[in-house]
């Protein structure tokens, strides 16, 4: 569904991503693990088409969409949920949906979008008048997936959607990243905690400054020591950082 | 429910009675110029305090609710003016035709700015518009076989509505604003509640995120900047006709951007009710401080820079602390599912 091949992203002088590939097939879960300043982040901006690609390429259902502008992209069924969940915190949760159904024209189809969202999301139903910046964090994160759902994606970007949240929330989200996978939709997820992404994912990739490091199924990477030493908290990161 | 203060009680209260106190309010406001104390030169302030309100709103569209902030907009606000008194006094255009062009031909050089600095936000865009405000006063001075330089344009004439003469004495002047400032108002509110207002809020709130949800972030601002123009133009529209008959391009000067961007900040950012009070306090201030002579000045000066240290958002730009109130498509969803309505709790 996506494929992406040979991808070089720099800001000015610095290399962001150094050349990396990864495909994600429909209806997978595929995460991208790796530490602050990987590239995790500059791969989404680049599929969304906020940053640009140096060289290399983004295909989508077989169609070239490097630095293709980001609302076609968006059209074409890519909805993200960015980093920080950046809901436009003036705006009322209704209309932050309403913003996430930004390039579609047909009335019908967002109202089931919207009750999809509600039936995913009770708590949004609840709150649908109340500005964004009066939720809470994990009220925030549920709102931002829930508006890059209102675009009805194929393809699901999601970034750092445990950034921040208690723990109780962090495996919530999970679950609903989860079934929200069940209901058909492809999700690429980022993140830090390796240990939720990798329980989730059913294929995971490794970055490391720019670089592909490892790639392979979620358990195997879960069970790979290099990884467990990494990203897990294992036995040899305790020992390196100590 | 706990008391929440005074501004609470304030706003219930508006609220329960908002019908009545709408049909006082515009009764009052009818029955303005009949007033005694309405003498020639007060209906001026009084026209003025409109007139800025309805400039304060053009502003509005583009620093209340999409972020960007332009220190020019005495540039449109004279493109609107003499466009409408040229067409009047040179080509005797009907006053309403005029003003329709003032305000297209200021939306038209709006557009014309906006698209080479689209790309430009923050202090780089206010400064470009400084830059703008200036060129148009260099033009309305320099262009003197159009313009009539320093000496402006005289004997405009007045506006006729069905063959009445509209003045100062009959309070057709009065009126004529007052309809308009209604007008761009509703229109105002109609522009926030609609797919384009989201879009500029998103893009003040969150550019890349806007961006990323697909709203075509350069096309929204230019939009904001043409609208801002097209409602800044006609507000000059109606001063070339209220303004004793003459313009001149001194009224048209960075000050002139200052007074509009001070109707706002001090008004209350992204509201209409905040644009047409900042716009009579600043009006009036000056003229009920009058005994204080020069000092009255200096008391302006630091009553504006106490109300942004304790007040920021501007006199009236308070958030509501009514209760949040469903949409009939809301409340039959909760029903639906026998959620509890958070809003009868109150």
């Amino acid at each position: 569904m996506l494929e992406i091949k040979d991808l070089v992203v720099s800001y000015g002088p610095i290399n962001a991503l150094k050349g990396i590939s990864l495909t994600v097939k429909e209806r997978e879960i595929v995460t991208l693990i790796g530490s602050n300043g990987a590239g995790k982040s500059t791969t989404l901006s680049a599929i969304t088409g906020t940053v640009r690609a140096q060289s290399g390429s983004i295909a989508f259902l077989g169609e070239d969409i490097t630095n293709m502008a980001p609302h076609r992209i968006v059209a074409k069924g890519v909805g993200i949920s960015p980093e920080g969940r950046e809901v436009f915190p003036a705006l009322t949760v209704e209309e932050n949906l309403r913003l996430g159904a930004y390039t579609r024209t047909d009335k019908g189809g967002i109202q089931s979008s919207y009750d999809r969202v509600y039936e995913l999301f009770p708590r949004l139903k609840e709150r649908m008048r109340q500005t964004a910046g009066t939720l809470s964090g994990g009220e925030q994160q549920m709102l931002a997936i829930g508006r890059a759902l209102m675009s009805e994606p194929r393809l699901l970007l999601l970034d750092e959607p445990s950034m921040g949240l208690a723990p109780n929330l962090v495996v919530m989200i999970f679950d609903l990243i989860e079934s929200i996978n069940k209901q058909g939709t492809t999700i690429l997820l980022i993140e830090q905690n390796a240990n939720m992404a990798l329980s989730v994912a059913h294929r995971a990739y490794v970055l490391e400054t720019g670089t592909i490091a490892i790639e392979g199924r979620a358990e195997a990477l879960a069970n790979d020591p290099r990884v467990i030493a990494a990203y897990l908290g294992g036995k040899g990161a305790a020992e390196r950082d100590a | 429910m706990k008391n929440k203060g005074l501004l609470h009680s304030f706003e219930r209260a508006v609220d329960r009675f908002k019908w009545p106190l709408a049909v006082a309010l515009a009764a009052l406001l009818i029955y303005t110029p009949r007033f005694a104390f309405m003498t020639p030169a007060n209906m001026r302030i009084a026209i003025m305090i409109l007139i800025y309100a309805m400039l304060g709103m053009g502003l509005n569209v583009l620093i209340g609710y999409t972020g960007l902030v332009s220190l020019g907009h005495a540039g449109f606000y004279g493109i609107g003016a003499y466009t409408c008194a040229l067409l009047m006094t040179k080509l005797d255009w009907p006053f309403w035709p005029a003003l329709l062009a003032a305000g297209c031909m200021a939306a038209v050089v709006g557009l014309l700015l906006g698209l080479p600095t689209l790309r430009l936000s923050g202090t780089y865009l206010s400064i470009v518009t400084l830059g703008f405000c200036e060129i148009v006063q260099m033009i309305l001075k320099q262009w003197e076989p159009v313009t009539n330089g320093n000496y402006g344009i005289r004997n405009i004439p007045k506006p006729l509505l069905f063959g009445l003469k509209l003045d100062m004495k009959n309070g057709g002047l009065f009126y004529l604003t007052l309809a308009l400032v209604v007008l761009t108002a509703l229109a105002c509110m109609a522009i926030r509640n609609s797919k384009v207002g989201r879009a500029f809020l998103a893009i003040k709130d969150d550019e890349l995120a806007a961006t990323m949800m697909g709203v075509r972030t350069a096309r929204y601002k230019i939009l904001a900047f043409v609208i801002s123009a097209f409602i800044t133009g006609l507000g000059g529209g109606v001063y070339c006709v209220v303004a004793n008959g003459y313009i001149e391009p001194t009224s048209f000067v960075f000050n002139t951007s200052v007074m509009i961007l001070s109707v706002v900040i001090v008004g209350g950012l992204g509201t209409i009710r905040g644009m047409v009070f900042g716009s009579a306090l600043l009006w009036l201030f000056p003229q009920v401080f009058r005994f204080l002579n020069e000092w009255r000045f200096v008391i302006y000066g630091v009553l504006l820079v106490v109300m942004m240290q304790f007040r920021p958002q501007g006199a009236l730009g308070w958030r509501s602390t009514l209760p949040y109130r469903f949409s009939r498509r809301a409340r039959r969803m909760i029903q639906d599912k026998g959620l509890k309505d958070p809003g009868k709790e109150a």
